[in-house]
């Protein structure tokens, strides 16, 4: 039985990246902070790289809580969008033009967003990853952890519920 | 409260970068109380498709102003930072409009400060959201 030709690494690539970024680089909030995401295959890693507009106790200095909460649920709210979006991109039901031209996808709503926070945020990059642990048709709920220079040692994480757009929206 | 210690918090609020970098003001403050008030601004959108703000600017505001409660109630001696911090978004803030918010420190310990929050826009009989948080209670 004759298989399909997997389409060139280039052009999947390009697909997923122009996807991501046209998710992210849509939100001022996302560029104010200077989020960025890593992608390796359908895994993503938020990187916040540090500024001095982020800082929130200047004696110490420390990343402000607020900008840890926003970096947190950008993560979460990119992670679970891009979950939902990954059979819609992969398949060709998103198309590039439209998502390049500012046509997002509607985001998921946050219902909820409880942040712990473990120890200070340093002078310094902060990374974050998300995990969906559960999507249903209405409702999500997503936890992060954040960490800085070693993955084990986090240095927030947080838990939130959100609704899910619609699909006719 | 002492005039010194709301002095103090002012200060210290009004020093604070990523504060100055949204222009949030301190609008009041008293005993184990505090209001603050964000403009609103394009570079905060969080839906570019409605111009609401995102929720993380709207977090930002309610821990500094949690925060400046907790700081500025008669038995905290100094400065705080936040142990955990929960925000439930009621509403979209309506673009154009600031986001005002007013915290309270209702009960304090030795160690641990108790805060709530409410959030509002414009219209003061429906919160857009309302926080929840411990903070440290440092120096003593």
């Amino acid at each position: 039985m004759a298989r399909t030709r997997p389409e060139p690494v280039q052009v999947v690539k390009q697909r997923r990246d122009a996807a991501m970024s046209a998710l992210v680089h849509g939100v001022p909030y996302i560029n104010f902070l200077g989020i960025e995401f890593e992608r390796r295959g359908d895994e993503l890693t938020a990187i916040l790289p540090f500024d001095d507009k982020l800082i929130g106790n200047p004696l110490l200095p420390a990343i402000h809580g607020g900008v840890t909460a926003g970096f947190l649920e950008t993560t979460a709210v990119i992670g679970l969008a891009w979950s939902g979006l990954w059979d819609d991109i992969e398949s060709g039901r998103i198309s590039l033009e439209s998502l390049t031209e500012g046509h997002l996808p509607r985001l998921p709503k946050t219902i909820d967003f409880t942040v712990d926070y473990l120890r200070s945020g340093l002078p310094r990059d902060a990374y974050a990853r998300a995990r969906v642990n559960r999507s249903g048709r209405r409702y999500a709920s997503v936890h992060v952890e954040a960490w800085q220079d070693q993955r084990e040692v986090l240095f927030a994480q947080a838990t939130g519920h959100f609704l899910m757009p619609s699909k006719d929206e | 409260m002492e005039p010194d210690k709301a002095k103090m918090a002012e200060h210290f609020i009004n020093a604070i970068p990523h504060c100055k970098a949204l222009n949030m003001r301190l609008t009041g403050i008293g005993a184990g109380q505090a209001e603050m008030e964000l403009p609103y601004d394009k570079r905060i959108v969080g839906d570019p498709e409605t111009g609401v703000l995102h929720g993380g600017a709207v977090s930002a505001l309610m821990d500094t102003c949690c925060g400046a409660a907790a700081m500025c109630h008669p038995s905290s001696p100094s400065g705080t930072a936040t142990i955990d911090l929960r925000i439930d978004y009621m509403r979209a803030a309506m673009p154009g409009q600031n986001v005002r918010t007013k915290a309270e420190c209702y009960h304090i310990t030795r160690s641990v400060a108790f805060v709530r929050a409410t959030a509002y826009d414009d219209d003061d009989s429906r919160p857009v959201a309302t926080a929840t948080g411990a903070f440290t209670v440092q120096g003593k």
